[in-house]
């Protein structure tokens, strides 16, 4: 691995599932046979609150679950607020990005008591603290999969189908065959959308 | 399930909480308990999906004290038991703990505590390991997911070795974290519980208590003398430096990074201590003498600090030179709101490392620390936590809202812990005035709701959820009741334990297996202490609204179960009902009158505002198809789908 470790931050809100590809990604690295620490908080997670997962990739020497300020290398946006917040404490100037830009609004903004800014200027605000910026519709692509609720694997396929880590796509859909048993058809395509997505997406 | 699995050596992802099961699995563990609470739950709900297939018995118990009893007994009878339970319940169970370590123990008998540094989800970031202090019992303190698992095998064989309750101090970070553990076999053999008539199994009292208290001091006499040899203290760094960090759980990952961060490795020695309680002074001492400073690095509250400071004081007449020491006390290891409080980090430690040291050191360049101040915090807006999209508890408060706007005069509500602690924030119209620990809602309101002959004369409602009811609340509606205390007591029951994961409790008919078990109706207790008790669904807002209304223009003591499902229940349940849905011809949105009513007032996230057509509209993703907003809406624009 070029960056030892390889420090990878998964952001969104309760409910939208990233947790889960926290957990995917993790197993991934598991069965690649690399090292791999996670750290998540996820009291406030059915409660519309922030939920943000730190997956870190090591090689031999053992790294703790949370990723120091400003050592992100890889950001992964669930809402485009969420990622913008965490790219402010863990990015840096030569972070990736990929966010999914459909919003999740804040009980404080539904009710009148703050505001939400537009998409079009949190992706700008992105892009200036930001290297690159892959925007992809991960609700709109998961819809083509079957079900919105597969966002977060379209989000996992984009992770690991831009190739800036070691995991691979065979082992990330040996985990979801595993993972979902029942269900795995419209999981495997899902993902493989979101890394068909990715891939064909241009960086901000 | 990796737990349930039976081959071992195989390297797998957990959990901490799965690790801590993991452990007492292949320590051969026989009898588990515990109470729902975060972080420590899963450890429980992870060994209820083993038991079948390893014979053990685990059981969700009604709280902890009742949990660490039963327990206790299962290992004065030979058996290997484990409690589990969250830092607030440690104190609930205190009590007992308090005598059986004066007892003992015949088999392994271990108590796993989960702290919430940084106070996630709890509402305290109490330090569980004064407790081991207190109590003089071993403490034991993961710093890895690998070592959650190998310290609990460890404390069950050491527990039986010494006779003596071993306590486990896991904190959030570790337990909802992820790492790869290696397994080791588990053990399965047949054991057999045994619990003669012949024997005594007591804390005594009077000079009984003393000799028990004095054999005490010996087991941990004992304790401390294994511990010098515990493979889970580590030393790193040179053997001669001068610069010591000591570091005990999370800390020591982070202490490691922070000295590579800053490039410090070759002068700074770090001392990792698995074991805490007893120290093991030796180690210590020997670790001292070549060390100048010192640096404590720990979770919480300065537990090490102080008991190294004590140790190292009757050192002194040793010969041992001074040591400068560093921590929370000289202020230098400090969270957001100061030494002592938050969540340490690798962050922590560097600007502890910095203040001391004087080194000069930025993660990124400081015109993008100006960037990101001017793109980031300028205008984000915050995302405060609220009820789900379908959750009675949004229902409930609307009408103790309500209620209390039609008494047209101030209402004391006393709230409680639970998803429904959310009661005190917008979400819940911010009508609770008061939150503390489990049970203690119905608590204070026997204070507030009997202060009238001293002039505090307002009508009194006490919150609380269905598990906490069973919990903690009975003595207090019986002393309400011989005390004559005026309350209005709203039990929120929504069929299980929803904050922490949605664990059964005495009423929902199923035990931690998932077994079908009694029923203990919530009604039939309370109508068996009190007259005017009402069960209510709240999802019929006018009715919950009119009885909350009828119950505080009285006096006395009154009950009213506001009963209604919790939608995440039944993952999924939902989706097999009518779409809800905005029909936008009819939404004459700001025009109206209602303020947004739905979205603005009643505030459910899953009814968002269409900012292009300015009318309200359902976000199918969030939705949960519970038809409260059809019934609220002053247009009528609000619609259940037809289904044929």
């Amino acid at each position: 691995m070029k960056q030892n470790p390889l420090n990878i931050i998964i952001t969104g809100v309760g409910g939208q599932g990233n947790i889960l590809a926290s957990a995917i990604l993790a197993s991934t690295a598991v069965q690649d046979g690399l090292n791999v620490s996670v750290g998540e908080t996820y009291g406030a997670s059915q409660r519309g609150g922030a939920v943000t997962s730190h997956v870190r990739l090591y090689e031999k020497d053992q790294c703790g679950p949370l990723i120091p300020e400003g050592k992100a290398h890889l950001i992964l946006g669930f809402e485009p607020v969420e990622c913008l917040r965490s790219i402010g404490v863990f990015g840096n100037q030569d972070t990736k990005v990929i966010v999914n830009p459909k919003p999740v609004y804040p009980v404080d903004v539904l009710s009148g008591e703050a505001t939400y800014p537009r998409v079009e200027e949190v992706l700008r605000a992105t892009k200036e603290l930001v290297d690159k910026v892959y925007v992809v519709e991960a609700a709109k692509i998961a819809m083509e999969a079957g079900n919105v609720v597969l966002q977060n694997i379209v989000m996992a396929g984009c992770l690991i189908g831009l190739e800036l880590t070691p995991l691979t796509t065979e082992s990330a859909k040996d985990v979801i065959k595993e993972i979902f048993p029942n269900k795995t058809e419209s999981y495997l395509k899902a993902f493989e959308l979101g890394v068909r997505e990715v891939r064909k997406a241009k960086p901000l | 399930m990796h737990v349930t699995n039976a081959e071992s050596k195989k390297r797998v992802l957990l959990m901490g909480d799965e690790a801590i099961a993991r452990g007492a699995l292949e320590a051969g563990v026989n009898f588990c308990t515990g109470y729902p609470g975060n972080p420590a739950s899963e450890i429980i709900d992870t060994l209820a999906k083993a038991a079948e297939k390893f014979g053990v018995y685990v059981e969700w118990s009604v709280n902890e004290i009742v949990a660490l009893e039963a327990a206790g007994a299962a290992a004065a009878s030979g058996l290997r038991a484990l409690t589990a339970m969250k830092n607030l319940g440690a104190d609930v169970c205190s009590d007992f703990l308090m005598t059986v370590n004066l007892s003992g123990t015949k088999g392994g008998f271990v108590l796993v505590t989960g702290d919430d540094p940084l106070a996630h989800s709890t509402t305290t970031e109490l330090d569980t390991r004064n407790y081991a202090r207190l109590a003089d019992i071993p403490l034991l303190e993961p710093a890895t997911v690998q070592e959650a698992k190998d310290m609990t095998k460890f404390a069950f064989d050491f527990s039986e070795e010494l006779g003596l309750i071993c306590m486990l101090r896991m904190v959030t970070r570790l337990s909802h974290s992820r790492g790869v553990v290696t397994l080791g076999p588990v053990q399965t053999q047949k054991k057999t519980a045994e619990f003669s008539s012949q024997e005594m199994w007591t804390s005594g009292s009077s000079s009984i208590t003393c000799m028990l208290h004095s054999v005490l001091h010996e087991k941990m006499r004992n304790a401390e003398s294994k511990f010098e040899e515990s493979e889970f203290n580590k030393y790193v760094g040179r053997e001669d430096a001068e610069f010591l960090i000591m570091t005990s759980g999370t800390g020591w990952l982070y202490s490691l990074e922070a000295v590579k961060l800053l490039n410090l490795q070759n002068d700074v020695g770090i001392l990792k201590l698995g074991t805490t309680w007893p120290l093991p002074t030796k180690l210590l001492t020997t670790h001292l003498k070549h060390a100048k400073e010192v640096l404590f690095i720990e979770e919480t509250d300065p537990f090490l600090e102080q008991n190294v400071k004590i140790a190292a004081a009757e050192l002194l007449v040793d010969g041992i030179a001074p040591v400068k020491f560093y921590g929370q006390k000289s202020n230098h290891v400090r969270g957001e709101f100061g030494a002592g409080t938050g969540e340490l980090s690798v962050d922590t430690v560097v600007k502890a490392l910095m203040g001391i040291r004087k080194i000069e050191y930025s993660p990124r360049k400081s015109c993008y620390a100006e960037k990101v101040q001017e793109t980031v915090g300028s205008y984000l807006p915050p995302r405060s936590m609220s009820f789900c999209a379908g959750c009675p508890h949004r229902a409930s408060f609307w009408s103790i809202y309500k209620a209390i706007k039609w008494h047209g005069q101030e209402v004391i509500v006393a709230g409680d812990i639970g998803c429904y602690s959310l009661g005190l924030l917008p979400t819940g119209f911010s009508v609770e005035k008061t939150l503390h620990c489990m049970g203690a809602g119905l608590g204070v309101a026997n204070g507030f709701g009997n202060m009238k002959r001293f002039g505090l004369d307002k009508p009194v409602i006490a919150v609380a959820g269905d598990s906490t009811f069973y919990h903690a609340c009975l003595p207090a509606l019986i002393n309400a009741k011989w005390n004559k205390a005026n309350i209005s007591f709203v039990i929120l029951d929504n069929n299980t334990t929803a904050m922490t994961g949605h664990q059964p409790h005495p009423g929902t008919g199923v035990n931690a297996l998932g077994d079908s078990s009694p029923r203990v109706h919530i009604e039939d207790i309370c109508k068996s202490i009190v007259s005017d008790v009402r069960v209510v669904d709240p999802f019929e807002l006018q009715n919950a609204t009119q009885n909350v209304y009828e119950m505080i223009q009285t006096e006395g003591l009154k009950v009213l179960i506001l009963r209604h499902e919790c939608p995440l229940n039944e993952p999924r349940g939902w989706q097999e009902k009518p779409a809800v849905y905005v029909d936008q011809e009819k939404c004459v949105g700001d025009e109206c009158g209602c303020v947004r009513f739905c979205s603005r007032v009643f505030k459910c996230p899953g009814m968002t505002w269409d900012y292009v057509k300015r009318k309200a509209r359902i976000d199918e993703s969030i939705c949960t198809r519970c038809r409260l907003c059809a019934d609220i809406c002053p247009q009528g624009a609000i619609k259940v789908e037809e289904t044929t």
